[in-house]
C-alpha cells in the first residue's frame, strides 16, 4: 500500500504498530510486598487520579515476573479501576515495558548520535556477533536480550549500555565481546554502573 | 575559566548528595527559610522575575512570568511538575544535578510551590535514570525528616509534598503537556494549546512545568538577589549554565560557565579541544534538534539570544562536537532514525514524514538515492514544521534542513557516485546495524 508515487511503503509494516501481541499469561497477582507499595504510591495521587499510578503499577508487574502479560494487565486494570484496553494503551506506547519473555540481562545499547559518534554501532555489531543474535532478540539460554534504544542522556560517557536498571558506561567495540564473557561469568557486579556516583550504591 | 561554579560546585566531592553537607557547603534550604519566613508569595516571583532566569529545558521562556501565568483565584490545586525527563540527544545535565545534588533540586520544587501556591510538586524523572530516582528518593526522605518537606514547613504554616513519578521510555514525555498527560497515566502525547498548563494543566488545574536546572537556579536567586544574578552573565542571559559537550571531544561533560563564554572556549578550553586533533567540521548547539554551527561562527557566545542570532538555538545547552570524520547524510539519518522512532503518533505530518524522511535518507545514505530525492526530502520536511502540535515537528525537521542547507553537496555526491563518500571507521561494517534497516 503507498499513499504517494514517489514513497512506497513496505508492506503492512507501519511502525509502532509492529509490536507483537502480548502473551496472555497465567493468573496474576501482587505479591503483599507489591500491593503494600502500590496502595502506599498510589496515596500520592488525588483520589480520582489513581489513573496516575499506572506506570509505577505496570514497573511493579513487570519487575515481579520479566515482561507483562494480558493476565498482568487485566489485574493492574482492576488495580487502577480502568478498563484493560487502557492499560494496553500504556504499554503499547512506553519502550520500557516488555510483553515478551526477555533474559536475564536486558543490554540496551544507546545508539543515538553521541553514542553513535563513538562507536555505538559498532558496539551493536560486536555484541550481536558476541551472542549470536539480532537486535531485538533473546539468545537461546534465556541469559541475554540485545535492545537499541535511543539517547540514555549519558552522552559524555559514551558509548552507553543500559543492562536492567544499570549503566555500563564507555564500552568500547572491542571489549564488547569480553563484557558478555565477564557478564555471564561474574554477574552484575561488572557494570561500570554511574560514574558519578563515587560512593558506589552505598545508600 | 574564572566562572566559580554555583550549582556544581560540589559535584566531585564524595557525600555531595547528602542533606547534611548540602546545609554545611551549600547554605542548604536557607533560601526555603528565608522565602516562607520573611516573603509573600508574590515577593518571591518578583524577584525571580527581576533575575531575568529564563528557562532551561530548551525554550528559554522567562520562568517568573511562567509561574505570575498560574492562576491564582481559583479554587482547584496547583501544581509543580519538574521536567526530569531530560532525554534531548547530547543533553544530560540535569543528571548530574539530581545525581550529586538533589537538594538543590528539593529546595527548588519547594519554593516554587511557594511562590505560585501549590502544595504538592511531582519529579516527573525517565524511566532509564533508575539510579539517579534511588538518589532522589533519599533526599527526599532526609528532607521530610529535617522537616524542609511535609506539614508546616519551618513554622510558617505552609505544606509542601514532593514526590516522585517514574517515566518509561518516551522523549515525547519532555514535551510539557505530553509530561502532563503520561502523568495522568496516559500516552505521552501533546495537548492542543491553549489553555496553557498554567490554566488548565495537571488534572485541569493550574500548573507550572519547570526543567530541573531552572529549578536549581532558583534558591540562589532568592538568597542573593536579582542583581547578583543578573551580572552572573551578559544581558537578558544571567545566571550560570550547564553545557553538556559531548562527542568529538577530549574531554566531554557537564560544565558550568557564564553565558558570556564562547562556543570556541567551551570546546578548546573548557572539553579539552577536538579528540586527536582532527579539525572540527560543526557543531549542533543545543541538543540534536537545532541546526548546525559551522567552525567560524565559533566565536559566538553561548547564550539563548546571541546562539539565535547566529541561526541556532541554544536549546538544552547539549552541545555535540563534530570531527570532519562526519558524513552529514548519515548524521540526519542517525537522527531521523530516533526521531521516527520517538513521534508519539498524534499528528499526521510528523508520525507519516519522519518516516518518510528516514526512508529517504537510508536510500540515498544506501547509494540508491536519486536526484529528486533531494528535492523530496526538502519537501516533505517543509510540510512538517509548523504542522504539528508541538515542537517536536519541527525539531524532527531540522537535521534535514540544516545539513541539506550546508552541506548539499555532500548529498550530491551520494546520489552522484551512488555511495556513501565518507564512511568512517567508527560507523558499523556491516549495514544492518547502520539503522538501514
Amino acid at each position: 500500500m503507498s499513499f504517494h508515487p514517489e514513497m512506497q511503503y513496505a508492506p503492512a509494516r507501519f511502525h509502532k504498530s509492529e509490536r507483537m501481541l502480548a502473551e496472555p499469561g497465567g493468573a496474576f497477582e501482587y505479591s503483599p510486598e507489591n500491593q503494600a507499595r502500590f496502595n502506599e504510591v498510589v496515596t500520592h495521587y488525588p483520589p480520582e487520579w489513581r489513573k496516575s499510578a499506572i506506570l509505577y503499577a505496570l514497573f511493579l508487574a513487570q519487575h515481579q515476573q520479566g515482561y507483562v502479560t494480558r493476565a498482568a494487565m487485566r489485574f493492574v486494570a482492576g488495580q487502577i479501576g480502568c478498563t484493560p484496553a487502557e492499560v494496553e494503551d500504556v504499554v503499547s506506547y512506553y519502550t520500557m515495558f516488555y510483553t515478551r519473555p526477555v533474559g536475564t540481562y536486558v543490554l540496551n545499547v544507546c545508539r543515538t548520535l553521541p553514542c553513535a559518534l563513538r562507536g555505538a554501532e559498532r558496539v551493536t555489531e560486536e555484541l550481536s556477533a558476541a551472542l549470536g543474535i539480532q537486535p531485538g532478540e533473546t539468545d537461546p539460554t534465556g541469559t541475554f536480550t540485545l535492545i537499541e534504544v535511543e539517547c540514555l542522556g549519558a552522552c559524555d560517557r559514551a558509548p552507553v549500555v543500559m543492562v536492567n536498571d544499570d549503566w555500563h558506561e564507555c564500552l568500547a567495540p572491542e571489549r564488547a565481546a569480553r563484557f558478555v564473557d565477564d557478564l555471564r561469568t561474574a554477574g552484575p557486579g561488572v557494570l561500570s554502573g554511574c560514574h558519578l556516583h563515587v560512593e558506589r550504591r552505598r545508600i | 575559566m574564572a566562572f566559580e561554579p554555583i550549582l556544581t560546585k560540589h559535584v566531585r566531592e564524595p557525600d555531595s548528595f547528602t542533606l547534611d553537607f548540602y546545609v554545611k557547603h551549600d547554605r542548604g534550604y536557607e533560601a526555603l527559610r528565608t522565602a516562607v519566613t520573611t516573603m509573600k508569595p508574590s515577593d518571591v516571583i518578583e524577584r525571580v522575575k527581576d533575575s531575568g532566569l529564563r528557562g532551561r529545558g530548551g525554550a528559554g521562556f522567562p520562568t517568573g512570568l511562567k509561574w505570575q501565568f498560574v492562576l491564582k483565584d481559583t479554587p482547584k490545586p496547583k501544581y509543580i511538575c519538574c521536567n526530569a525527563d531530560e532525554s534531548e540527544p547530547g543533553t544530560f545535565k540535569d543528571h548530574v544535578l539530581m545525581e550529586r545534588n538533589p537538594h538543590l533540586l528539593i529546595e527548588g520544587c519547594a519554593i516554587g510551590c511557594y511562590a505560585i501556591g501549590a502544595k504538592v510538586a511531582y519529579i516527573y524523572i525517565r524511566g532509564e535514570f533508575y539510579h539517579v530516582q534511588l538518589m532522589l528518593e533519599h533526599a527526599i526522605e532526609e528532607a521530610y525528616r529535617a522537616g524542609f518537606l511535609g506539614k508546616n514547613i519551618l513554622g510558617s504554616g505552609f505544606d509542601c509534598d514532593v514526590f516522585i513519578h517514574r517515566g518509561a521510555g518516551a522523549y515525547e514525555a519532555g514535551e510539557e503537556t505530553a509530561l502532563i498527560e503520561s502523568l495522568e497515566g496516559k500516552r505521552a502525547q501533546p495537548r492542543l494549546k491553549p489553555p496553557f498548563p498554567a490554566v488548565a494543566g495537571l488534572y485541569r488545574c493550574p500548573t507550572a512545568v519547570n526543567n530541573v536546572e531552572t529549578l536549581c537556579n532558583v534558591p540562589s536567586i532568592v538568597l542573593n538577589g536579582a542583581e547578583w544574578y543578573v551580572a552572573l552573565g551578559p544581558e537578558k542571559n544571567g545566571g550560570p549554565k550547564l553545557y553538556c559537550i559531548s562527542g568529538h571531544v577530549k574531554k566531554p561533560g557537564v560544565y558550568e560557565a557564564s553565558m558570556r563564554t564562547t562556543l570556541k572556549e567551551l570546546i578548546y578550553d573548557y572539553a579539552g579541544g577536538m579528540l586527536d586533533d582532527r579539525p572540527l567540521k560543526a557543531v549542533i548547539p543545543g541538543g540534536s534538534s537545532v541546526p548546525l554551527l559551522l567552525p567560524d561562527q565559533l566565536d559566538t557566545p553561548a547564550s539563548f539570544d546571541a546562539i539565535q542570532k547566529a541561526g541556532s538555538l541554544l536549546g538544552s545547552a547539549g552541545i555535540i562536537v563534530l570531527d570532519d570524520t562526519v558524513c552529514m547524510v548519515w548524521l540526519a539519518m542517525n537522527l531521523l532514525n530516533f526521531y521516527r522512532h520517538e513521534s508519539c503518533g498524534k499528528c499526521t505530518p510528523c508520525r507519516e514524514g519522519t518516516d518518510w524522511l528516514l526512508k529517504l535518507l537510508q536510500r540515498i545514505e544506501r547509494g540508491e538515492g536519486r536526484p529528486k530525492d533531494l528535492d523530496l526530502l526538502f519537501g516533505v520536511s517543509s510540510n512538517i514544521t509548523g504542522k504539528t502540535l508541538c515542537a517536536f515537528g519541527d525539531a524532527a525537521a531540522t537535521p534535514v534542513l540544516t545539513t541539506m542547507k550546508l552541506f548539499r553537496a555532500e548529498y550530491e555526491a551520494h546520489v552522484r557516485e551512488g555511495r556513501c563518500v565518507l564512511p568512517s571507521e567508527w560507523r558499523a561494517r556491516q549495514p544492518v546495524f547502520a539503522a538501514h534497516h
